[in-house]
């Protein structure tokens, strides 16, 4: 039986604040310079998802790993850590 | 909050910011700590293992008290192809002998203990508290701005454990953003189970503990590691590899892991467990040749934010501790002095160059380079060496000489003799 990126981020906690952490800084960038969307295969929690001609950003699901804001080819990640006491908390660590 | 002053305000309390300030508040400094998280090692992960001796240098005795899991008595190294492992393992009977030379540790657990004595010895912690920037006057750092209402807060020094990521350190000036080649994006599990079915699975005696390093097929082929851990009802499971190989491979971390449970040679070891956490961090990968400034005026950086680990060892805590309490060390004397520009501080980096730290990080300094030069450790050699023993193994009535000819055979068509010996001879030198 194979789990999926659903059933992992089921087992965490989260508290996830009104507005999103991270964005993207110009969904323009997304759609005509990004060849191969990078982002909807590296980021661990699946946060980023294309749809259509637009790039989704699922932050309540954000591990806050980073790598988004590193790994984007094209820099296109605002990043910034939740607020305080917002975001994933974990209790095993 | 009033503007207060603190002689040292330490931003993160992970095992870096913990350890300068247990050292700096021991050596009577006031000291507050801010971290981000709901709890210290709420935002934290680790494979992980803790080492005994550096940790008692900052906090003696510490092994007695604190909610370590197992210490480990036998560590293992698989090397995995699509359908094989092929494994070297070490196993001592002084390993199992207190004081223990290491043990694996659960992060928030952890974290949230080594933070209470901290607050014991007379600390301040902040939780839920964001630090957002640096404050600066005259070019110097002088506090640290925070999320919170009247969130200033002054110190004569700040120092920057946030983390890998570290905002702080990049905020100062002391370095770029970080490069995809020069971190690892890891993903982990805590699976649990029974005591007495890990204990049966890893062969140990009751409370002892075994860990076991994968690489080849386990990492999809990229350049990274995986473990299994052994905890006290549960086994740390992760896969990691640089994040730009990642980028490159379009592999996805959660279905890369599922791999890796899957393997033959793992999923045996995981039958009935139930996944109680799953997790992702990245790792610095960048070695000596990644570490930023460590020291401005009024400004230290520590453990992961200043990209201290030697990942061939897989050691990252006892560089965080160790480096928390030099970082520690060189406040406590530049208060003696009543300077804490950069000159003063500098006496930071020069007792990490002294320490096994900036020892070991120079020594293996070519390392990461080496890997990338020689995929080879992860894809061919594997499958040969698994090939051979196959071949070895079978006894199928095929004459011996036979078979070491066939198997002779096999090697020189993947791998030329010649290339075989520059592998290890610049492997020699990499690590040397």
């Amino acid at each position: 039986m194979t789990a999926t990126i659903e059933d992992k981020l089921f087992t965490l906690k989260f508290k996830p604040d009104e507005h999103s952490h991270l964005e993207v800084i110009s969904q323009e960038t997304c759609r005509t310079k990004c060849g191969n969307r990078a982002c909807t295969t590296f980021c661990p929690a699946q946060v980023y998802k294309w749809e259509e001609d637009r790039l989704m950003v699922s932050h309540e699901n954000c591990l806050e790993c980073g790598c988004c804001r590193i790994a984007c080819p094209q820099r296109n990640i605002q990043w910034r850590y939740p607020r305080g006491g917002f975001g994933v908390t974990f209790r095993y660590g | 909050m009033e503007e207060e002053k603190f002689d040292v305000v330490v931003v993160g309390a992970g095992p870096a910011g913990l350890a300068a300030a247990y050292t700096l508040t021991k050596a009577g400094l006031q000291v507050l700590v801010f971290e981000r998280g709901e709890y210290p090692g709420s935002k934290n992960v680790m494979g992980g293992i803790l080492y005994r001796q550096p940790t008692e240098a900052v906090i003696p005795g510490f092994w007695k008290e604190a909610p370590v899991e197992r210490p480990i008595v036998e560590q293992r190294v698989w090397m995995l192809t699509k359908d094989a492992a092929i494994s070297l393992g070490y196993k001592s009977e002084r390993l199992a002998q207190e004081p223990y030379n290491s043990f694996t540790v659960l992060r928030a657990k952890f974290d949230r203990w080594f933070a209470g004595k901290v607050e014991e010895a007379g600390a301040f912690i902040l939780t839920d508290t964001v630090v957002e920037g640096l404050l600066r006057e005259n070019g110097k750092v002088v506090g640290v701005r925070t999320g919170r209402e009247d969130g200033d807060i002054r110190a004569d020094v700040v120092i920057a454990a946030d983390g890998v990521n570290s905002l702080i350190a990049r905020d100062a000036g002391l370095h770029a953003e970080l490069k995809p080649e020069h971190v690892a994006l890891a993903v982990k599990e805590v699976i649990a189970l029974p005591k007495e079915k890990i204990e049966d699975r890893f062969n140990l005696d009751p409370g002892q503990g075994a860990t076991i390093e994968l690489i080849g097929e386990a990492t999809g082929r990229m350049l990274g590691t995986a473990f299994i851990y052994t905890n006290k009802e549960s086994l740390s499971v992760g896969v990691g590899a640089i994040t730009s190989e990642f980028v490159a491979s379009g592999i996805k971390p959660y279905e890369l892991i599922e791999q890796l449970k899957n393997h033959p040679a793992v999923r045996p070891l995981l039958v009935g467990g139930e996944v109680k956490e799953y997790m992702a961090h990245l790792i610095p990968e960048g070695g000596y040749k990644a570490i930023p400034k460590l020291y401005t005026d009024g400004l230290l950086v520590v453990g992961d934010a200043a990209m201290m680990v030697n990942s061939l060892h897989r050691e990252g805590s006892n560089l965080a501790l160790t480096s928390g309490m030099l970082a520690a060390e060189a406040v406590i004397k530049a208060k003696e002095k009543g300077d804490f520009s950069a000159q003063s501080l500098s006496l930071y980096q020069r007792l990490l160059q002294n320490s096994f730290v900036i020892k070991d990080l120079m020594k293996y300094k070519d390392a990461t380079h080496y890997l990338e030069k020689h995929r080879e450790l992860f894809t061919v050699y594997p499958e040969m060496m698994s090939d051979a023993a196959y071949e070895m193994f079978a006894v199928d009535s095929v004459p011996k000489g036979d078979k070491q000819k066939q198997i002779f055979k096999m090697i020189r068509g993947r791998r030329p003799l010649l290339r075989l010996a520059r592998d290890l001879f610049d492997g020699w030198r990499a690590i040397s």
